[in-house]
Parts: structure tokens; sequence; C-alpha cells
């Protein structure tokens, strides 16, 4: 399946990414070679073989159920655009 | 046409953790905006998720109490969306292997009947925080106290008819979770919330009709009557010769009606990803069988004991098993009393009655589990009668006395069942209604039965409500007919 610029402009309007028409016709043809990359892995024969969700060949740990952070609001809002109330202020955003 | 309505519930339950699924935040509701919310809740860069034990445990206990099979290996991934209130752009939740596999609910309908609605999966994920659009200079304020707290989502397969089953439903998910003790289940306060998929199709068809999702329906109230409003509209609009539409509608719970929400991002295209910061999560089966070994008994088995073994009504034990609060209390005046059907009548009787004018949960009821039981005691051993044992149920639900016994006390409750002080009494009335005794004999033997009452009433009021009712009218109607 070959990708046209509309899909690659909407994945990057989902990303929320800027793209000028230069751009999009640039990563048309990019993507297009990862994707024809993948149809050659598609090739090979994974009966049997079990989908690998993380490269590494661990499991994950787990913490004890322990409240171990203290409230550092001050620290964090320092670089935040724009603090009222401890709220960080935000452009407006309603459904 | 006859329509069918098919609805499936997505349940989010946020879990009693201490600590949010992946950092050391705290997760206590109400605090200032923001103090709850770390480096990792808020996505700074750097930072690693580490999942929380409890979390796990207490999404598997909610597994193994549906007879789901637990998968040993679950897998997290990043649904991507962007919104503010989702700092890191993803939110972290279960797609592919889910926690929690293929089990059943069982609810019970008014009717007394039982049906199996089946859970198609259970997944744990995080929340997201909170948007408030008050007025912030034409800006939202974003508090993330509630970001990264865990959730269990619990999807259920489009196996409910009618409003009211998605309501039985919404209350057996809400009793198995409060039992286990994995969630508060406040609804108010969002610890509970439902979104519900609805459809119609003609009776008799197979192929389901399209859908529409309602979120924000935060109460059991709400579902019916979301439901109740989505499928009217749907049946107009298949009727009028339009079409459903698959989207996205809000409940108003102010205007009572559904209404179609703007997605917060088309298509739902969440491009869904395994996690590259944390593991596969997989679970020994000693662990599995630990957690089943430390299962309270469920609702559906307690209703099922109250039910065969105590020989309540159907209606009684679902009533009484429907909170482990109401469950324990119950059972508790039961052994203090040892007659459960009496503990039965009382609990949600007179004790619900007084719960509920006074708007209190029974675990803040004023009068114990035992001082009721003690009470009801003093019924069955025929110390006091009906009417004095609701005179002391106030009088302990006012904190006037210890106990029953020192309530009967004080205020001279005891019933008389002495023969000859009761006889005093009744001849006494019998001497100081001479047109009532007249109108008795006159009357046909089977009238007098009814005008007896007069009598009896007269008599509990000589002796102030203590006199055996049973007793009284026994007695009475010996006197009267040996003047007749």
């Amino acid at each position: 399946m070959a990708l046209e610029q509309a899909d690659v402009q909407r994945a990057a309007h989902l990303a929320r990414l800027g793209l000028n028409e230069g751009d999009a016709a640039r990563y048309v043809d990019d993507l297009n070679r990862i994707l024809a990359m993948v149809d050659q892995l598609q090739r090979l024969d994974t009966t049997d073989i079990a989908p690998l969700s993380h490269p590494l060949d661990a499991t994950q740990r787990l913490r004890a159920d322990e409240v171990t952070e203290s409230d550092q609001r001050d620290h964090f809002q320092r670089c935040a655009p724009a603090v009222e109330n401890g709220l960080y202020l935000v452009p407006r955003v309603v459904e | 046409m006859q329509w069918e309505t098919v609805i499936g519930l997505e349940v989010h339950v946020q879990l009693a953790t201490q600590s949010k699924i992946f950092s050391g935040a705290s997760t206590a509701f109400g605090a200032e905006p923001n103090t709850q919310a770390c480096a990792v809740d808020l996505g700074l860069p750097g930072v690693l998720p580490v999942l929380n034990e409890a979390a796990v445990a207490m999404a598997v206990q909610f597994g193994l109490a549906i007879h789901a099979e637990i998968p040993e290996v679950s897998i997290f991934d990043r649904k991507n969306y962007f919104y503010p209130d989702l700092p890191k752009g993803y939110q972290t939740s279960q797609m592919y292997h889910p926690i929690v596999g293929p089990g059943v609910v069982e609810i019970s309908l008014d009717d007394g009947d039982t049906k199996r609605v089946r859970v198609h999966h259970a997944h744990l994920e995080e929340d997201a925080g909170k948007s408030l659009h008050e007025d912030f200079h034409g800006m939202t304020g974003v508090d993330l106290n509630r970001a990264g707290t865990p959730l269990l989502e619990i999807v259920s397969e489009p196996d409910m008819r009618s409003a009211k089953e998605a309501a039985a439903y919404l209350k057996a998910i809400h009793s198995i979770v409060t039992y286990l003790g994995i969630s508060d289940g406040n609804m108010a306060e969002g610890s509970m919330r439902c979104d519900v998929n609805v459809s119609v199709r003609p009776q008799g068809q197979e192929a389901f009709g399209t859908r529409a999702e309602i979120k924000n329906v935060n109460s059991f109230r709400f579902v019916e009557r979301a439901i109740a409003f989505e499928v009217e509209r749907q049946i107009e609009l298949l009727e009028d010769g339009g079409e459903v539409i698959q989207e996205t509608r809000l409940f108003d719970p102010e205007r009572d009606e559904t209404r179609s929400m703007r997605t917060k991002e088309q298509a739902n295209d969440y491009r869904y990803f395994p996690c590259p910061d944390l593991l596969p999560v997989v679970l020994d089966r000693a662990y599995v069988d630990h957690l089943r070994e430390t299962l309270p008994e469920l609702p559906a088995d307690k209703r099922a004991r109250f039910q065969n073994e105590l020989g309540l009504s159907a209606y009684d034990a679902s009533v009484l098993s429907a909170t482990r609060e109401m469950a324990d209390y119950f059972e508790a005046v039961k052994d203090a009393c040892g007659d459960a059907k009496q503990a039965a009548n009382w609990v949600q009787g007179e004790l619900s009655g007084a719960l509920n004018r006074e708007g209190l949960a029974i675990q803040d009821s004023p009068v114990s589990a035992r001082q009721l039981g003690e009470l009801i005691g003093r019924v069955i051993d025929d110390t006091i009668n009906g009417k004095a044992a609701k005179q002391v149920f106030q009088a302990l639900w006012h904190g006037e006395g210890e106990n029953a016994d020192a309530v009967i006390e004080a205020k001279g409750l005891k019933q008389v069942t002495d023969t000859a002080a009761i006889d005093a009494m009744i001849d006494r009335v019998i001497a100081d209604s001479p047109a009532q005794v007249a109108q008795y004999r006159d009357a046909e033997p089977e009238k007098r039965g009814k005008m007896i009452g007069y009598f009896v009433g007269q008599v509990m009021k000589a002796s102030r409500g203590t006199a055996n009712p049973q007793q009284v009218n026994a007695l009475l109607k010996e006197k009267l007919d040996a003047l007749c």
C-alpha cells in the first residue's frame, strides 16, 4: 500500500506537526520507502513466533503502592507559561 | 414495528490505591490543584513509569470475581490523542493484551430473575486530569491531580436488552468492586464512570443496528434516563426513514437528553502501539492463586446463601446483599438476635426508613447492629411487644440509653404478661364502657370479632402499650362472651 500526500497530511495533523507542501512531498517518498521495507519483512513466515512487544527479554518490575512523591507544584510551575490558582492555563479548549 | 434495544457498557472504575498507577504521587481526592501531580504525571522529559503492584492485584481480583481468564502476559499500549488534560499526548492503556480476559457478571432483575452478562475484557489504564472551562481570561485551567490515577475499564458484551438491565449490570459491577474493596465506587466523585453503547434493531433481526456511544453517564438513574431518551430518538429516526450514525453523544441530565458531541480526534484514530517504556507484565500462577484465596464472599454468593441457608425471599436477599456494609450489618443483627427473618424485616423496615429520612449510610447508623439485634431479641423473648420495640428503637436512635434493656427499664416498657394485672385492666374497661358492651352483646356473633378492637385499644391504652396484645385479645373475648 503506497501512501499519498493526503495520508501524510492527515498523519501530520494527528501528530500536530506543521508541514509545508515541499516537506509533505519528501515525507511521502521517505515513508513509502519505509513501508516497502516493512512489506519485505511481511514476506517472512512468522508462524509460531510470538509477537515481540518489547526488545528486552525482561518483564515489568512492580513497585509497592506507597506515596513517595511530595508536593513540588511551585517548582514545576516555574517553567509553565501561565498559571493561576494552582492551575496550568492553556489556550481555551471546549468540546 | 417492534424494536429491540441492544446495550453494552464500558465502566471505568478508579482503583483504591494510595499512589498512582505509574508514579508515587498520592491519589487522594480533593487536594489543592496540581499538588499531587509529579514529574511522571506531568509527562516531563526523562521520566519513566513504574507499575503499581496494588493496581495489578486489584485488576486480577476483579477478574477472578467475574470468573474471567487471567492471561499470563499483559501489555501496555499508548493511545495517542492531544488534549490539555493528557500531558504526555497519549494515554497509557491496554489494547491488545488486557490484564483480564472474558468473564461473566450475574445481574438480578426486579422480578427476582437473574441474567448473565458477558464481560469482553477489562484492562488497566491511567486517568486523565481535569479541564476547567470557567473564566480564566479566555483560557482553560488544567488540574492534573487526577492524571495517572489507576482505572480499570470493564467492557461488556452487548448483552443487555433494556435500560433496567443496564442499570442492574452497573449496580452489579458497583457491588463487586466495593465488596472487593478495590474502589470506593463513589459515582458523585467520579470513582465510577460509565459510557453506554446503544442501538436498536427490529425484533427478530440478528444483525445489530448502528450504535451511538453516550458519555458522561454518572449515576444509576442517569443510565436509565439516557438510554430511554436515546432509544426513543433512534426509533423515531428510523421510523421516519432516517439512519442512525455512529457517533459519540453526551448525556445532559438537566435537559434529560443526549446530544451529538464533537469527537476529540477525527474517526478515533488513536494509533495504538506497545508502550516502549513498560515491559510485558507477567503474572505467575502462584500469584494469581494467592489472590484467589484472599477473595471475600461475593454478592452473588452471599445472595444465594441468604436465600438458601437463611430462608430469605429473593427480594430480601438481593437488597441485603447489595452492599458489603448492608450485608455485614444484617449478619451482625442476625447473629445478635438469632432470627434471620426478623433481622431482615427490621433492617429493611425501621432501620432503612430512619436512615433514608436522615440521609445516612448504614455504616453511619446511630443504632449499632448489636443494639438492634438485642432489641429484636427482646421482642422474640416477649419482654416487649412490637409497638414498644419501635419506641425503644427511636430512643436508641436518639442516643437515649446504652442498649435495649436500659431503655425498656427506664421507660417502663416491659410487657405485662401478668394475667391478674391484665384481668384487672379488662374489668375496668368493661365496667367503663356499658354502651359498647351492650352493642357487642346485641351484635351477630360473627361481627363481634371486629368489635373487640375497641376494647383491645382501651386496654392497651390503660397499660401504656405494655400489655401483650395477643393475651389481651384472648382474655377479652373470654370475658365479653361470658356476658352474652
